[in-house]
């Protein structure tokens, strides 16, 4: 798997890796509409950025005060190692409920957990109620992105795929029509769960309450019916503060997808009489990225997927050419901290441009980070074919006299040479690119002439 | 030229050097013609930017060391090109040994317009240029040097570069569809990620050629070789030029 | 070691020096707070009406299970609060209080004081939230002011009705939850 090659075959098919860019870039103008109309926004981000900061630099303090006070509240708090433990939890609460089937609210740390194959071994249905994430589901494919699941799908695609599981009319490609038929299909799933599983936006430490936003109200919907609400969270999700929540939702929606806040935004603080709420802490590598310095601050995400949206290389190449469970930019950062050789493409699937760091509402370096992981990757690689091309290159820029030499040369066998051998087609550069015209000196030597 | 002029030392980065003199000449006549003493300092190679960015930052300390050693010794340094700049402030490695100087440097590196408006305090040139012109903002100078406002950020607007050609008579600036997405050079990604790059910047030149552009107007030349190479390629009768060409042909 | 002491102590062991928690401060907010609610609620796809609006809209609906919480329109409830909330699964209309509203984006606070059930708000088909003039704040940092620290099980600002752009990005209203939210001010 490399990103390169994964990108090329995305943008064989034009029209609709143009459909692509267009659809992703419409929700990022959305963003830059709503973000300019709140004039302290960047302030904002600033106090985002700062409350995160100084969360992870007392991680320990604040899980420990969500636990205590969470747990008081009546939640169930544990805490899992990593994906395995996390998704043996959920098994253990379902075996005791002798529960057969679930329904889940988008939880991209259950994805990161791959709890759905693991239920679904266990002879568990798992139903995602988010529409986008109910579609892939189908489909049996991952999210291509973290906030609009199937944003890679045509509503063609979404109307064949709802004909054969939902009986819904061939051929009826109508977003109305096709919404209306997976509530139908969803609601009985609503109403039959005893167990209902979501993520977690943010979790307070000083209230033990936790947040879910959704626009479509399937959290809610799933919870609410069930007798057992189970909310899974990477350790890096919490706040030491209730009103640090003004700030974080000012921010998430419009940076997401450009509204001014998500339509549900629920708090959990205990559960209703006679029903059972847990929340599962994770680390899951977060301790690990905690103690890379240079990467610490990746932790401070909030999953809004803006710099997928804002990301040129994202938009053409969509999510599933990065082969990760967060994909784009945030997740060229996060990846390698997880596996850095599967990952080793991504931080170079960048042309650091660093439209996702001015868009990221906590302010991750993100670019910065891109650009540390290409020299972690490149230390780790060792002497590749890049790195003796580079070594030459150093040895070539430190020498004037070397420099000189091979910049004639250069010109020179430019000149020379036939636009076959330049214009061939294994040559990256020229294959669809022309090189400049060679003019007939450099400027060092015009300058000796005329200063 | 004042005769207290601060002595500019003039970085012109290796592929201007080979591919595009003229406008390393254009540069330098610039600030020659708005007073000032500049010096090219013919030892000069390169800041090591492309291996930095290809990962191998760790192997520059000696194209570092001698850029140092080449330009330390100036007031100013300039180069007609944002990129090269920011990674000579921000992403050449720390050399102890030269310290002072690293910091002198880095402090007082500037990008042409930039030095132009801040340091010479030009508010705009005078003269004319009756075309209608694209701006391409690149990258490193627009969110690195902060050369201007961006799209991302929620700040007051404005735009070093495109502030010294505002007064030029019969000029036509044109407001883009995406005004400062990136145009897919990125250095080594051009070749390491080539059918991307090259999508890149099929669709920035189709943004400008959709809204009548005569001239694509920026300030990095690896930007503007890249998107030239594709509208060669493509046959777009657009042209594309460096700014320092353009104010230094209006200036008296 | 159990997962807890194992989490912890990685963490401690990187011995972070602790960075500064800022406070929030105050910011502007709009002049006229009922109009930038409402203009607010338009863009979430939820509407503002007026008290005799909504009579007239359940006149000329003629839902057929309507359950209202709020004093302002007892009379129009015809049901009981169920023990089990599917059994709300057929609820055409809730009328419901909400306790104040954030100006900059719609968003009503209601938590168990104004909930039988916590399902009420989504399982219902149409969902109305009454709401005073003067409890319409400027932002979210007033609202989280106005909460302060009181003790709920369940709490939620909702926004609007339900809605989804998961095809073809293509705003759809009525995903899962309640298909129109209207609300009114007195």
């Amino acid at each position: 798997m490399s990103h390169p090659e994964n990108a090329t075959v995305f943008l064989k098919d034009k029209a609709r890796a143009k459909w692509h860019d267009d659809t992703l870039w419409i929700v990022r103008q959305k963003r830059d509409v709503t973000i300019h109309q709140i004039p302290e926004w960047e302030k904002l981000r600033e106090l985002a950025s700062q409350i995160k900061d100084h969360t992870l630099s007392k991680l320990d303090f604040y899980l420990e005060e969500l636990e205590k006070n969470a747990t008081a509240n009546g939640i169930k708090v544990h805490w899992a190692e990593n994906a395995e433990e996390h998704n043996q939890i959920i098994g253990k609460i379902l075996d005791e409920k002798k529960c057969k089937a679930i329904v889940k609210s988008k939880s991209i740390l259950t994805e990161e957990c791959h709890l759905n194959p693991f239920l679904e071994e266990k002879g568990i249905e798992v139903v995602d109620t988010d529409l986008g994430e109910r579609i892939i589901q189908f489909l049996k494919q991952p999210p291509s992105h973290i906030v609009m699941p199937a944003i890679h799908l045509k509503k063609s695609d979404i109307s064949e795929i709802f004909h054969e599981k939902l009986h819904t009319e061939k051929g009826n490609v109508d977003p109305v029509y096709l919404t209306h038929a997976a509530r139908l299909h969803l609601r009985e799933k609503f109403l039959q769960a005893k167990v209902a599983i979501t993520g977690v936006n943010f979790a307070v430490a000083e209230t033990g309450e936790f947040v879910v936003c959704t626009n479509e109200g399937n959290a809610d919907m799933g919870v609410h019916l069930a007798d057992t609400h189970i909310a899974c969270m990477g350790i890096e999700k919490l706040i030491p503060r209730r009103k640090d929540l003004g700030v974080f939702l000012r921010l998430l929606a419009r940076s997401a997808t450009g509204q001014s806040i998500t339509n549900y935004n629920s708090h959990f603080r205990s559960p209703s009489p006679g029903k059972e709420l847990h929340l599962i802490l994770v680390n899951n590598g977060r301790t690990k990225q905690l103690a890379r310095e240079k990467f610490r601050n990746s932790l401070k995400c909030i999953r809004c997927g803006a710099c997928m949206n804002t990301c040129p290389i994202y938009r053409r190449s969509g999510g599933f050419s990065y082969g990760s469970t967060v994909p784009g930019p945030i997740g060229s950062i996060l990846s390698p901290g997880i596996d850095m050789k599967k990952y080793s493409t991504l931080p170079f699937a960048s042309t650091l441009c660093g439209s996702c760091s001015d868009v990221c509402p906590v302010k991750i370096n993100i670019h910065e980070q891109l650009y540390e992981w290409r020299q972690e990757i490149t230390k780790a690689q060792g002497s590749s074919l890049k790195g003796l091309s580079m070594k030459l290159a150093n040895g070539i820029f430190k020498s004037p006299l070397a420099y000189r030499i091979s910049g004639k040369m250069m010109r020179a066998s430019l000149k020379t040479l036939p636009d076959s051998i330049i214009y061939n087609p294994l040559n990256a550069w020229g294959k669809g690119r022309n090189l400049p015209d060679l003019p007939s000196e450099s400027f060092k030597d015009w300058y000796k002439k005329n200063r | 030229m004042k005769k207290d002029a601060p002595h500019i030392g003039l970085f012109i980065p290796c592929y201007i050097d080979q591919f595009y003199p003229n406008v390393a000449i254009a540069s330098l006549e610039l600030l020659e013609k708005l007073g000032c003493k500049v010096t090219y300092p013919l030892g000069q190679t390169c800041c090591g930017q492309p291996m930095s960015n290809a990962g191998f930052e760790s192997k520059t300390t000696d194209t570092t060391s001698k850029f140092i050693r080449d330009f330390a010794k100036f007031d100013y340094i300039v180069a007609p090109s944002g990129s090269c700049v920011l990674h000579v402030k921000e992403h050449s490695p720390k050399i102890d040994k030269l310290k002072k100087n690293q910091e002198h440097l880095q402090a007082n590196i500037y990008e042409l317009s930039e030095f132009i408006t801040d340091v010479l305090k030009v508010d705009s040139i005078k003269g004319s240029f009756p075309h209608k012109i694209g701006f391409h903002a690149s990258c490193h100078g627009l969110r690195g040097l902060r050369l201007a406002s961006d799209s991302e950020l929620n700040e007051p607007v404005f735009n070093k570069t495109l502030q010294l050609m505002k007064d030029l008579e019969g000029l036509e600036i044109v407001e883009l569809t995406r005004k400062d997405e990136c145009c897919g050079f990125g250095g080594t990604f051009a070749v390491s990620e080539e059918a991307i790059s090259v999508q890149m910047g099929k669709d920035r030149i189709a943004d400008h050629v959709d809204k009548g552009v005569e001239i694509i107007v920026g300030g990095d030349m690896s930007c503007i070789m890249h998107m030239q190479g594709i509208a060669t390629r493509d046959k777009e009768k657009i042209q594309l030029m460096h700014f320092a060409e353009i104010l230094n042909q209006v200036i008296s | 070691m159990s997962s807890k002491e194992s989490i912890l102590a990685a963490i401690k062991g990187l011995n972070m020096e602790e960075k500064p928690l800022p406070e929030i401060p105050d910011f502007a907010v709009a002049s006229d707070l009922v109009e930038a609610y409402t203009h607010s609620l338009n863009a979430n796809k939820g509407t503002v009406v007026s008290k005799v609006e909504l009579e007239q809209m359940i006149a000329d609906t003629g839902f057929a299970k309507i359950y209202s919480s709020s004093p302002s329109f007892a009379s129009y409830s015809n049901c009981e609060v169920p023990q089990h909330p599917a059994d709300f699964a057929d609820l055409d209309l809730a009328i419901i209080e909400g306790q104040f509203a954030s100006a900059e984006n719609a968003a009503i606070w209601l938590d168990e004081s104004n909930l039988d059930l916590r399902a009420i708000p989504f399982i219902t088909a149409h969902l109305v939230i009454v709401i005073r003039k003067e409890n319409i704040l400027g932002n979210m940092h007033e609202a989280y002011q106005r909460i302060g620290a009181t003790k709920s099980g369940f709490g939620v600002f909702i926004a609007g009705p339900s809605k989804t752009a998961d095809i073809e990005q293509s705003l759809v209203v009525g995903a899962h939850g309640a298909m129109s939210l209207r609300v009114v001010i007195l």
